[in-house]
């Protein structure tokens, strides 16, 4: 198990994306606390913008367009052949009283027979817009990660982006905005408030999307009583179990059903347009189950979509939220079994500053408990990936570089398998066949580099001044530049943060 | 529909247990040519066992499951299991192994866990642990680490499919574990020396990573070159291709007797679809795992048994959108030639208001665990005392279930 020899590592490694083959070790070590102070304290780190990276709207009005043209072209190409065969049936019957045109229509009959029996597939077309964005947000997230000073900022990113996870993988509309989400509803919000983030990503069209609740109609609204269609209790469940009190911290299934309740039409303009700009928000005053609801012990009275945001935020001060995201929060970084003191502080800081996430971040760092060198975690596929780029300095020019092999290591971005989000334990990610994977991954990224750098520089980079010695000699021995440095990549000191 | 007559087999099992501790290597001694395997399908996400198998002789249940009931006639009919129970149309593979006897559905089932948390109720199922919040082992590794290590199954450990080895599997028995791949392989030179590093340095990582060599190296003798990703533990292909990987791995001789796997996608809270639609097309992947495991394993099938479950099941009345809510009660699927298998294994409850966990869901009347323990206890002969001490720990008030096995 890899100990870092100095606290300026530690801090790349345990709270950032670890150190870069350039970058700022020494800088780190004279200052470890200091230098990841620094880089949050840069205006507007947590956010990402760019070209080709479109708003929710924007991406949805793409998304629409494209589905209507691919409908449009399936449409027409279903009616010639319809026409067609209307043609040869006419000439069928006209063949019966003319032998000209019996002739023709023997000839067209079996163009007829072979359209039907194998009908032409549609004309190849270019990439979907959901496909280019999606790999557009992809390529962004990860330079950012990779290019970033310390990687702190994109750390926490990334831990409050899989605490209020959405998946890509749900189809429709989903691929097209999960980028989109978590600039818009996360990244404003990682050095802000906890509750401003919950309602953010709560009312997001990606959330309500993911989680069903665009769909859920209140049994009693105008809507209900009409339809015979009704509740969904997906979202109004893992808003309690995963993203504020916590499994088990004490609400009852008429809790769940309740706040599934209260938070009915809260929706998604649709492409009509009557709704607002189709991809936005709506609150669907007729699907929203009407009167006063009950919600852990208080009555909610009806008050449109504000009955809904004062509920998140008292579910949010409650102290079962800030214990739950204490000790998630402590795991990430620290351990997968944080010290209890650790996790008392944190919940504390959260708890006093009514959910200030840059004072519950600056408390993790300003904790000695965080700082212990070891035992620490084993770097998720994302992390490590990530930190073997930075090491090396390779930005990667297209995304399925990195797409591919997460996918195949069991994390592909933004498509967790449910909306827990994936584990960061050591037990979810030192597995065999994962460590076998990272094998693989890092030997081809060392055999792609065109020119590549020394690998005994970059050992000093990943190690400081002292490498540990089967490290060192491990890579010295090295019958090659690109063996040496996908040796560098899997050694403990990479693997471990 | 229930009955539970021992075999044959079972009566020399119990028999042999006269003579000597619970550890006595049963299976060895008694029938020194069998050789069994145990496969278990995690499916993740909360399957709808009401959909999956439908009770279409229940008068409440077309009213309840309303479009996604299965039926006996019409497009899009339920394959006919009895007079009762009809199967979903996306398990044809299935629905013939049931008729031949060699596959068997429970019904009704679930863990002791009765909240509805997705992945509380992973834990308990996959932990064996009376609750949630136990993550360190999985009943399958303890009970494999239960095996002496004389026997063929507890020295050749369990073998996990897919990146991350699912909790059943995770513990201190080894495991291997292995994917599709889509990277090329690093050459064998690189990987002796970072095994080397890691020995000199790391034992933990040395461990996993010898671990991940090792399986590798099965794969590419055994398997060529449909090593290849077709598709993600979510989908039909994907499926089907872990169960092709599976089953070579563990029909080679010096390949794991035990293997688990996980597919993901069943937690349809919308557009569920029943006979027709998502979840048909997942069950279909589910029934296409089934029937790769069959050819793959060739005559080895006949001593296999293979248990795929979930973490509970779904609400008995469909909810506003086309889908079901988590739930409690649902189904398993037991399949193998070791199976004692045309039957569904159900107290069945009914479906009435008044019969429905806490007035929503299906109602659990088998203990899924007492399945799980019928399966270890007729495969590798593990004893009640082993089974409800240590691999279900606190459980000795819920017995293997007798004659699962043929």
């Amino acid at each position: 198990m890899a100990v870092f020899s100095n606290l300026g590592l530690l801090a790349l490694n345990r709270f950032g994306y670890g150190p870069r083959g350039d970058g700022d070790t020494a800088i780190a070590a004279s200052d470890p606390r200091g230098f990841l102070r620094a880089e949050l304290a840069q205006p507007g780190i947590t956010l990402l913008s760019g070209a080709g990276l479109p708003t929710t709207p924007v991406a949805v009005a793409l998304f629409n367009k494209d589905q209507a043209e691919r409908k449009a072209e399936r449409d027409q190409l279903a009616q010639q052949q319809a026409d067609d065969v209307t043609r040869a049936k006419q000439l069928v019957a006209l063949g019966a009283v003319s032998p000209v045109f019996a002739k023709l229509a023997k000839a067209d009959a079996e163009k007829a027979a072979a359209l039907l029996a194998n009908p032409p597939k549609p004309p190849q077309k270019p990439p979907a817009p959901e496909q280019i964005i999606f790999r557009d947000e992809s390529l962004a997230r990860l330079r950012r990660a990779i290019e970033a000073r310390a990687g702190f900022a994109e750390r926490l990113v990334a831990f409050w982006s899989n605490h209020f996870c959405v998946s890509a993988n749900k189809g429709g509309i989903a691929r097209s905005i999960t980028g989109a989400f978590e600039r818009e509803a996360i990244r404003p919000h990682v050095l802000g408030k906890f509750s401003d983030m919950l309602i953010a990503v709560e009312t997001h069209p990606a959330m309500l999307y993911f989680l069903d609740n665009a769909q859920s109609i209140g049994p009693n609204s105008k809507l209900g009583l009409k339809s015979h269609k009704g509740l969904n209790e997906n979202l109004g469940r893992e808003i309690m179990e995963l993203h504020t009190l916590g499994v088990g911290s004490g609400y009852t299934q008429a809790d769940v059903t309740n706040l599934a309740r209260i938070i009915t039409g809260w929706s998604i303009a649709n492409a009509n347009g009557k709704e607002g700009e189709p991809g936005t928000f709506f609150f669907h005053a007729d699907a929203h189950e009407p009167g006063p609801i009950e919600l852990l012990g208080k009555f909610y009275l009806e008050d449109g979509v504000t009955q809904g945001k004062t509920a998140l935020l008292d579910i949010a001060r409650r102290p079962e939220t800030a214990k739950f995201i204490a000790g998630k929060f402590a795991r990430a970084f620290v351990s997968d079994q944080p010290p209890p003191r650790l996790v008392a502080h944190l919940a504390k800081v959260f708890h006093d500053t009514d959910g200030d996430l840059h004072a519950m971040t600056l408390a993790l760092i300003g904790d000695d408990d965080a700082w212990k060198p070891g035992p620490g975690k084993v770097r998720t596929p994302y992390e490590f990936i990530v930190a073997a780029n930075r090491l090396i300095g390779h930005i990667p020019d297209e995304p399925g570089q990195v797409l591919g092999p997460l996918n195949l290591m069991g994390m592909g971005l933004w498509t967790p398998p449910g909306p827990n989000g994936y584990a960061d334990s050591i037990a979810a990610w030192a597995s065999p066949e994962g460590m076998k994977l990272r094998l693989d991954y890092c030997s081809q990224l060392a055999s792609k580099l065109r020119d590549p750098p020394n690998p005994n520089d970059l050992l000093e980079a990943m190690c400081g001044a002292k490498p540990s010695a089967p490290t060192r000699e491990a890579v010295a021995r090295a019958e090659s530049r690109q063996q040496g440095i996908a040796l560098l990549l899997m050694s403990p000191e990479m693997q471990w943060r | 529909m229930v009955d539970f007559h021992p075999s044959r087999r079972e009566l020399a099992v119990a028999g042999t247990a006269l003579f000597g501790s619970a550890f006595v290597p049963k299976i060895a001694s008694a029938a020194g040519t069998r050789d069994p395997r145990l496969v278990v399908i995690i499916l993740r996400g909360a399957l709808d066992g009401l959909a999956a198998v439908g009770p279409v002789g229940d008068p409440d249940y077309a009213a309840l499951h309303g479009s996604l009931a299965l039926r006996f006639d019409g497009p899009n009919a339920g394959l006919p299991l009895d007079g009762f129970f009809a199967l979903n149309p996306g398990m044809p593979v299935f629905a013939k192994m049931y008729r031949d006897k060699q596959a068997a559905v429970l019904h009704a089932t679930a863990t002791n866990y009765r909240e509805r948390s997705h992945f509380d109720g992973q834990d308990v199922l996959e932990s064996g642990m009376p609750g949630p919040g136990f993550t360190e082992s999985g009943w399958l590794n303890r009970a494999i680490a239960a095996i002496p290590k004389g026997e063929r199954v507890g020295r050749l450990g369990g073998l996990a499919i897919g990146p991350a080895t699912p909790l059943v599997l995770r513990g201190n028995a080894p495991v291997v574990g292995w994917a599709p791949e889509v990277i090329p392989s690093a050459d064998d030179e690189l990987a002796r020396r970072v095994m080397d590093l890691y020995r000199h340095s790391d034992p933990m990582l040395a461990q996993v990573f010898g671990e991940g060599l090792q399986i590798d190296k099965i794969a590419a003798r055994d398997m060529g070159a449909d090593r290849r990703d077709k598709g993600g533990p979510g989908t039909p292909a994907g499926m089907r291709q872990a169960a092709e990987g599976a089953a070579r791995l563990i029909a080679a001789d010096d390949g794991p007797r035990v293997a688990a796997l996980a597919f993901d996608g069943w937690d349809t809270h919308e557009g569920e679809g029943g006979a027709t639609g998502r979840l048909m097309q997942l069950l279909g992947g589910l029934d296409s795992a089934f029937d790769a495991f069959k050819t793959g394993l060739g005559p080895k099938w006949a001593d296999t048994a293979i248990i795929a479950m979930t973490e509970f099941g779904r609400t008995a009345k469909i909810n506003g959108t086309n889908g079901t809510d988590h739930g409690t009660a649902t189904v398993a699927f037991l399949a193998g030639g070791a199976v004692r298998g045309g039957r569904v294994i159900a107290d069945w409850p009914g479906l009435k208001e008044t019969q429905l966990f806490e007035k929503r869901d299906l109602m659990a009347t088998t203990d899924v665990r007492s399945v799980v323990k019928g399966l270890l206890a007729g495969q590798f002969g593990l004893s009640p005392a082993v089974l409800g001490q240590s691999v279900f720990p606190g459980t000795m008030a819920v017995p293997p279930m007798q004659g699962l096995i043929a």
